[in-house]
């Protein structure tokens, strides 16, 4: 069965291009254009895997970070931010909200399913 | 596994505009002195989605402007930097140097490097401006020593070992997620149902005690504080900030635990299957495949080649002609003996006709297309004229043809910078008239009929009569003082006509007036000015909706059949004998309802024998356009209807006084007459029969 992953960004271009490069290694991938979009397709099933921007309107990726951590499905889920801030300070704000990790944007196709790979398998 | 990062440019392209488009909407109506946060997360976001893709489709370029744009924006955001004018108009000249270099990657138009250099600069020279300082003092003591702070409150971060009692999975996890807010917890099992949390956070071993409390006695809890690795930790981030990504210490990847997985199985101790992940996964892969056709929902519209648009509503004009041929043949039937038959084609008729509006309707766009660029240039001109204007409009919502759409942005455009120019007042003036010193000017469009009104309308100084007129007598045009208004205005339609005292760098140009009335007139349209003396001027166009299809009357000349623009036809009658007059060297005129009009017979035109020769056997159609009337004759009306506009053009070639041609019913080809060059040219034939 192949893993699932949730890929929350509401850039449509970054969004199609992980999701492409991230089907193309196998894997299901779940769309989401922001935070409060993410947080409903999360509670519609449990992923594998959460991958999620930081700046989005509505509900940011901190936030989302925060209300996954929140249920008790998400507890173990790995989260990685996709950020374009690899500052300190936005690294430990996302530890502290709850994510497993980070990749900085850009990236291309094959270091992010180089890092999923590492992730989830 | 390669992959072609080209293919995803074109949505880049597009998304990327789009969100051009929107951050230079947000500043327009972004109110500087007291800006909204949220506007300023739109505008943030926008740029920051933009540096985003660039990155990672390796256009630089738009990355380095992005990038100094993005950090100026986010320290307003914070309020680390106060909002001027001066910063909205550095974004806007970002926006349109981002423009400018998407152009340049997707169009591969030119990229002015040095304007792209100028905002750079200009960009940063704003970052590193006044920033609000409560104390010089205290700001220079705080720069000077900002990074140890910084690193004080990460390096102030505890990692803390917490043992619990037994407790309820309740209890467990409301602690979980209690805990989790003061930092990154995780957790584990440990005998006898008892479960340890380690927690790394900035907060004190009171603040967890506080919390546990709520669920537990804190004498039951252990806490030791676990030694912190600083060291690997630097070492950590300098590898991560190498590759690019990282994790943070207290999360097991699937690798890592399949080498530790490897290694317990090395020692030759039975691997246990991770417990209770496995289960909930295969749920939520299960959940995830059936809601997999939901997915694609959260996209409610497609983007199409303008191509296949047209392609469709050409294959519809086709089923349309051939329905009409349909109906015409089985119009001679016995309506008792194929009744059957005939219902079928009346239902294939009104099935035809609501394909046909669904299909035109693709190509309709809102009028916001054309008013969203006005706010920029109206706000740009009124700096610079030194006016103040308030820019409204109404009904953007409106639907228009695109290929309508697309050609009204010229007209417009020349309108409004009229009403800038010469229509709305400098502020002074405007002030001793009584009037507020910013003027209005609004842009509107609503339907009518099957028409679209566009109106620009200010409260600037009106129309002037008498400079018209004055004017007008000077550039040799027949005028009268018992003109009315409405004649008055039109005056200034005339070619080269044109009343500044002065030609500014804003308009009076040479490109007047004419040339938008030719536009518009060219699209089917119609100009109409109102205008009152110290109050504004409004100019109304009265477009079509679609070109595409058009109401006709098709009328007979001989055995030929031609359609001619209902727009253009104000009667048709049978005229007698006696209100037909020649007149010597300019031809025959009719004389209905006591104004002469030229008569001009049709089979002249287009050099047909016809059937009727004298005009009082056949039929006069009167014509209207530009102002200019004039009666055709022909031999006889056929009827009116509805036809599919074919281009001639882009089929066979131009023609002079036909616009384009239709297929009828029969299958027969028919050609539109071009009415108003046909009476542009009446004229003309008149004034060559005077030599002949």
């Amino acid at each position: 069965m192949a893993k699932t992953i949730l890929a929350v960004d509401d850039s449509g271009s970054l969004r199609q291009m992980v999701v492409f490069s991230l089907r193309a290694a196998g894997y299901q991938v779940t769309e989401a254009v922001d935070g409060q979009d993410g947080l409903e397709k999360a509670k519609n099933a449990v992923f594998d895997l959460v991958l999620t921007d930081q700046n989005m309107p509505r509900m940011d990726g901190l936030t989302l970070i925060r209300s996954l951590r929140n249920l008790p499905t998400y507890q173990k889920v790995p989260i990685l931010m996709l950020t374009t801030e690899s500052s300190d300070e936005m690294k430990s704000k996302g530890r502290a909200a709850g994510a497993n990790g980070w990749l900085v944007k850009p990236f291309d196709p094959q270091r992010l399913t180089e890092v999923v790979k590492k992730v989830i398998g | 596994m390669t992959i072609d990062m080209s293919q995803f440019f074109q949505v880049f392209f597009e998304e990327a505009e789009e969100l051009l488009a929107e951050m230079e909407k947000l500043l327009l109506a972004l109110d500087a002195e007291a800006p909204d946060p949220e506007d300023l997360n739109a505008i943030f976001r926008a740029a920051h989605s933009i540096k985003g893709g660039a990155g990672t489709f390796g256009l630089t370029d738009l990355t380095e402007v992005t990038h100094v744009l993005e950090s100026l924006l986010d320290k307003i955001r914070k309020g680390e930097m106060v909002l001027t004018g001066e910063h909205v108009d550095a974004f806007l000249a970002a926006k349109d140097v981002l423009k400018m270099q998407l152009d340049g990657h997707r169009l591969h138009t030119e990229v002015d490097q040095e304007a792209v250099a100028d905002v750079r600069m200009m960009l940063e020279a704003l970052s590193e401006g006044p920033v609000p300082q409560p104390e010089p003092g205290g700001s220079l003591e705080l720069s000077s020593a900002p990074s140890p702070v910084a690193e004080e409150r990460v390096a102030g971060e505890r990692c803390f070992r917490i043992e619990l009692p037994a407790v309820s999975e309740r209890d467990a996890d409301a602690l979980t997620a209690e805990l989790g807010l003061l930092g990154s917890i995780s957790r584990e099992a440990l005998a006898d149902e008892r479960v340890a949390f380690m927690l790394s956070t900035g907060s004190t071993e009171d603040d967890i005690v506080a919390i546990c409390s709520f669920i537990l006695d804190p004498n039951d809890l252990k806490i030791s504080e676990q030694a912190p690795r600083r060291i690997t930790a630097a070492e950590k981030a300098a590898m991560e900030e190498e590759q690019g990504y990282g994790f943070f210490d207290n999360f097991e990847t699937a690798e890592m635990r399949a080498a530790r997985e490897a290694a317990v199985s090395a020692a030759s101790v039975p691997a246990k299957p991770v417990p209770e992940a496995a289960p909930e996964r295969k749920v939520a892969a299960r959940r995830e495949t059936e809601r997999t056709p939901g997915a694609s929902l959260e996209s409610t519209s497609i983007r199409v080649g303008i191509e296949k648009v047209d392609q469709l509503i050409n294959l519809v004009g086709e089923l349309v002609i051939t329905q009409a041929m349909i109906e015409q043949r089985t119009s001679t039937l016995d309506p008792m003996l194929h009744e059957r038959l005939l219902s079928s084609v009346s239902q294939l008729t009104r099935n035809t006709r609501d394909l046909q509006e669904a299909v035109m309707s693709i190509r309709m766009m809102p009028m916001d297309y054309v008013f969203s660029r006005f706010p920029r240039m109206v706000r740009d001109l009124a700096s610079k004229l030194g006016k103040r204007i308030e820019f409204v409009t109404h009904g953007s919502a409106t639907e228009l043809d695109k290929g309508l759409i697309e050609r009204i942005i010229d007209p417009l455009t020349h309108l409004v910078r009229n009403s800038i120019d010469h229509g709305i007042e400098m502020p002074a003036v405007r002030r001793a008239a009584g009037k507020s010193e910013t003027g209005r000017l609004s842009l509107s469009a609503s339907h009518q009929g099957g028409n679209i009104m566009i109106e620009v309308s200010d409260d600037g100084a009106g129309l002037n009569r008498e400079k018209i007129l004055a004017k007008a007598q000077a550039q040799g045009l027949s005028v009268s003082e018992t003109m009315t208004d409405a004649e008055v205005w039109q005056l200034i339609f005339a070619p080269g006509f044109s009343t500044a005292d002065v030609v500014t760098d804003v308009s009076g140009r040479g490109v007047g007036m004419d040339v938008v009335k030719r536009n518009i007139a060219a699209m089917g349209g119609v100009v109409d000015i109102r205008s009152a003396r110290g109050f504004g001027t409004t100019i109304t166009i009265s477009l079509p909706l679609t070109l595409a299809i058009l109401d006709g009357m098709s009328i007979k000349v001989g055995d030929e059949i031609y359609i001619l623009p209902l727009g253009y036809v104000v009667e048709s009658l049978q005229p007698n004998p006696e209100d037909i007059k020649e007149i010597a060297g300019q031809g025959r005129v009719i004389r209905v309802r006591g104004e002469y009009l030229p008569l001009i017979p049709m089979y002249q035109i287009f050099d047909i024998t016809p059937h009727i020769t004298d005009p009082a056997q056949g039929i006069l159609v009167i014509l209207e356009s530009e102002g200019r009337k004039a009666a055709l004759f022909i031999d006889e009306l056929v009827g009116q209807q509805q036809v599919v506009v074919k281009n001639l053009e882009s089929n066979y070639r131009k023609v002079a006084g036909i616009s384009g041609a239709t297929i009828l019913g029969d299958g027969g080809v028919a050609l539109i007459i071009d009415v108003a060059a046909l009476l542009r040219s009446s004229r003309q034939l008149n004034d060559e029969s005077i030599y002949s």
